[in-house]
């Protein structure tokens, strides 16, 4: 029973993680690599708006998630729009974005930035008090995390599939030229993708961060869960992503039970290797990457 | 009265028979203009090291690992098209593998490393063959993976030191030795990995990189090719690794860490893609000023992150494709 | 044209999602013959040629070469067995000039084994074969770098990357459209010397007037089926054919 319930808040921890970037990924066929980084400078900044600048807790969300997009599109304009179509180019410029972030978050005493973070000392009491009510058997912010994660998933479907934007969207991710023909602006749809991929990122910060402390290095684990995901579950396919998010989820809680917290990491590289070479397009990826260029 | 004219004139054009390998030579400032570059590469690299003073010269032997391994980088991004970053997987299969001959068997270094390059290499070959079918950002990102995997399991299974290492491995003779066995390797592995491209082997690696399904459709193995790159590429890196645990006298789970794949690229990227000795110089650059910013902490990272955008999007081609660029149009006045 | 095929495709059928991409394709290739394959747009012509080099595995279905199964092996095996191919989409490896382009198929276990093991002067070798096919050595055509080349010579350089393996079937992908009449007129020569030295060659093609004079049969393709074979001008008059190829009644076609 604990393996169920624990397993499917992994599951939709990692598909909360992922969702952002395979929307991106989708539309503009941009591995963001700056995706955890923003997953945890969201949780930075959510922290030091109720801390420091002592507001309230739903408009620091706000503020921060906006900020979140804001940076996602910055970084499209000012970065990746001179590089779209060069794939490792925009791996290498996204993941040094990446590594601004979070090694920039951890940078102490530099340029007034008072030491503003230092990884563990200060491990910000995120949680609101009244969500840490214990129920039978989860807290009732592991509850939240499954409520918000069906919502969201469910508010993109619809997103996607019933808004003229979100259409448009779906659009460029089929077929570019065609989608350019009809006078959709791809360069647009990327900004927009990635700040909505970026503002999730922020949202499933705010709602998984709650669970543990915010540190600088989880930008890399998130990275690393994020890629996880949309490489099992096939790129840019997010019925794939869901999917490969309960599989993962549940392997590494299995995992976790069975020999012990080391191994998990293990699972879950071990897992996307594995499926690569099995299965390079993933689970619900469309094999036209591999077999049909010709 | 006789009025004297004069005009430009490009020093290359008379010397390049309208190909990029072909050349004409007929006199010494011609033979000057292909020898200079080259003298001044070797010569600087093997008399640096009598300039620096002791602290010094070991950042030269760090930032020739680096080297090393931008050029394996390079060689495969540029030539074969497989964007690899992992490059710490080579670092860390070259380096476990002499580290523990040195600590279990208590061979020399001098013999590990040899060893170890070889050993390595067949390894990381051996591990990335089941992704070479992988294009693109797939195999990159499963490159990326692997040192994270071979990290987890050295911990799961806490073998090899487990998250400590081991230490007090022997190292090697002496200062001079530590900086011109690197230095050495690098000018052979330059000049040799220069000389690979434009062979057979290489045009068929570059054929891949261009067009794998007409590789495919000539009747040629493109798996078979992309290993034996993998493995030139991998013998490059498991060397550095190897040196490295015997320049440290250590080996540990650090020698998978982030470091040995990021920094590569950004010399690479500062360097220039694609021209061999551009990601050398870059390492020879980005090193030491990492380096020298060590005092910073962290904002090392974020400067050598912002210098590597500022070079991918602002001038892509490269310190050292600029130059050569600026070199071949090097022009003199002739008289008409 | 009777006895053995040379080349035999059976029932083959590939579907992509829910498109069936071809149909339970029927056909022989003779030994010496040109064969035609035309049809619409999307008719299921490069899918074909892809199944039978080896390049998409078919759902169903089978091809024999010389008699032997080559379905289910890797693309380079086939094309060392000496059936070769061109593409539709032009990409030659841009970064190396003409005749390096040729090095790559000059470096195969094929042509190896031709040669006995020794390669050779291969620069020589690619640029004989280059000239012969319309580079002008002495304009330096064959240095340049093929980023730099022409459609019309890209084409040349795809079809003298098939003739370098000396194969046994060369397979012509759309290898006329987008040349001008007079770069076809050169081309023509090419492969009319080919099928003089034995080679059979299987040409997919839009342009009509131009590949009815080369083949002596043709298939037409539609929706993935075969929907007809037989000899261009008879080929050509039936109702059906003509009303899924050109849509209306057209005269004139062939001539």
């Amino acid at each position: 029973m604990d393996i169920l319930i624990y397993g499917t808040v992994n599951s939709i921890v990692l598909a909360l993680i992922a969702v952002g970037f395979t929307l991106v990924y989708g539309v503009s066929r941009i591995p963001n690599f700056a995706h955890g980084a923003l997953y945890v400078l969201v949780g930075f900044l959510t922290w030091s708006f109720i801390n420091d600048l002592k507001i309230n807790y739903l408009l620091a969300v706000t503020l921060s998630l906006i900020i979140s997009a804001l940076l996602g599109a910055i970084i499209y304009r000012w970065v990746l729009i001179r590089l779209r179509g060069m794939a490792t180019s925009e791996i290498i410029a996204s993941f040094a974005v990446s590594l601004i972030i979070l090694e920039g978050l951890r940078m102490q005493g530099i340029g007034g930035f008072k030491g503003f973070i230092g990884p563990y000392y200060i491990l910000p009491p995120f949680i609101e008090g009244k969500m840490r009510i214990v129920g039978v058997l989860i807290d009732f912010q592991r509850l939240i995390i499954i409520g918000g994660g069906l919502a969201i998933v469910l508010l993109l479907w619809i997103f996607t599939h019933h808004t003229k934007v979100g259409l448009s969207l779906r659009a460029i991710a089929q077929d570019e030229r065609a989608a350019l023909m009809l006078g959709i602006d791809s360069d647009r749809a990327a900004v927009i993708a990635l700040s909505i991929g970026s503002a999730l990122a922020g949202l499933a910060a705010v709602i998984i961060l709650p669970l543990g402390n915010v540190t600088a290095e989880a930008g890399y684990k998130v990275l690393i869960d994020a890629i996880a995901v949309c490489i099992i579950g096939g790129l840019g396919s997010w019925a794939g992503a869901v999917l490969a998010s309960f599989v993962l989820g549940f392997a590494m809680i299995i995992s976790t039970a069975l020999f012990g917290a080391v191994w998990e990491k293990v699972v879950l590289v071990g897992a996307i290797i594995l499926i690569l070479i099995l299965r390079p397009s993933g689970l619900l990826g469309k094999q036209k990457e591999l077999e049909e260029r010709v | 009265m006789v009025i004297e004219e004069t005009r430009r004139k490009r020093l290359d054009r008379g010397i390049k028979v309208r190909t990029e390998t072909l050349y004409a030579l007929s006199t010494w400032r011609e033979m000057a203009y292909l020898i200079v570059p080259r003298t001044v590469l070797i010569l600087g690299l093997l008399l640096l090291p009598l300039i620096l003073d002791m602290y010094w010269q070991r950042v030269l032997c760090t930032a020739g690992i680096y080297a090393i391994l931008a050029l394996a980088f390079d060689f495969l991004a540029a030539y074969v098209g497989l964007v690899c970053l992992g490059g710490a997987l080579f670092i860390g299969a070259g380096g476990y593998i002499s580290g523990l001959l040195n600590a279990y068997l208590g061979w020399p270094p001098l013999l590990c490393i040899p060893i170890a390059t070889l050993a390595g290499a067949v390894i990381s070959t051996f591990v990335l063959l089941p992704c070479l079918r992988l294009r693109g950002i797939y195999f990159a990102i499963v490159s990326f993976m692997f040192p994270l995997f071979a990290v987890h399991i050295i911990v799961a299974l806490n073998v090899f030191g487990g998250t400590e290492g081991i230490s007090a491995l022997a190292i090697l003779p002496n200062i001079w030795v530590e900086q011109y066995l690197i230095l050495g390797m690098i000018i052979v592995s330059l000049f040799a990995i220069r000389r690979l491209v434009n062979e057979d082997i290489g045009l068929i690696l570059r054929g891949i990189k261009d067009n794998d399904q007409a590789v495919r459709a000539s009747g040629i193995s493109i798996t078979a090719y992309k290993t034996k790159a993998v493995f030139i590429a991998s013998l490059m890196g498991c060397f550095g690794g190897a040196y490295l645990s015997h320049l440290y006298g250590w080996l540990g789970i650090s020698l998978f860490a982030m470091d040995f794949s990021i920094l590569p690229i950004a010399a690479c990227v500062m360097g220039g893609m694609g021209s061999l000795v551009g990601p050398v110089l870059g390492a020879f650059i980005l090193t030491p000023m990492s380096e020298a910013l060590r005092g910073f902490g962290q904002l090392r990272v974020v400067l050598y992150c912002l210098i590597l955008i500022g070079f991918i999007v602002y001038k892509p081609e490269g310190l050292m494709n600029y130059l050569q660029r600026k070199y071949h149009q090097f022009e003199y006045w002739e008289r008409v | 044209m009777d006895g053995e095929a040379l080349l035999q495709v059976k029932n083959i059928s590939k579907s992509f999602g829910g498109v069936k991409a071809v149909m339970d394709v029927n056909l022989s290739l003779f030994k010496g013959e040109i064969l035609g394959i035309i049809g619409p747009n999307g008719s299921g012509k490069t899918t074909l040629v892809n199944l039978i080099t080896g390049f998409v595995r078919p759902d169903s279905g089978e091809v024999l070469f010389k008699g032997k199964k080559i379905t289910g092996i890797q693309p380079h095996k086939i094309a060392n067995l000496g059936l070769t191919r061109t593409f539709q989409i032009m990409r030659p490896y841009h970064s190396l000039s003409a005749f390096k382009n040729l090095i790559v198929p000059l470096n195969s276990p094929r042509v190896r084994r031709s040669r006995g093991g020794r390669l050779g002067d291969r620069d020589a070798v690619a640029i004989d074969i280059l000239e012969e096919i319309g580079f002008q050595r002495d304009a330096y055509v064959p240095y340049k770098t093929a980023s730099s080349l022409p459609l019309g010579y890209l084409k040349r350089l795809e079809l003298a990357r098939c003739i370098a393996m000396g194969p046994e079937i060369i397979i012509c992908d759309e290898i006329f459209s987008g040349l001008s009449m007079a770069e076809i007129a050169t081309m023509v020569p090419v492969l009319e010397k080919l099928e003089m030295e034995g080679v059979t060659i299987m040409m997919i093609e839009h342009r009509l007037r131009e590949l009815f004079r080369l083949v002596n049969r043709v298939i037409v393709m539609n929706f993935g089926e075969k929907l007809a074979e037989g000899i261009p001008e008879e080929v050509m008059k039936k109702q059906d054919v003509r009303k899924a190829y050109l849509g209306t009644e057209v005269d004139n076609v062939g001539g």
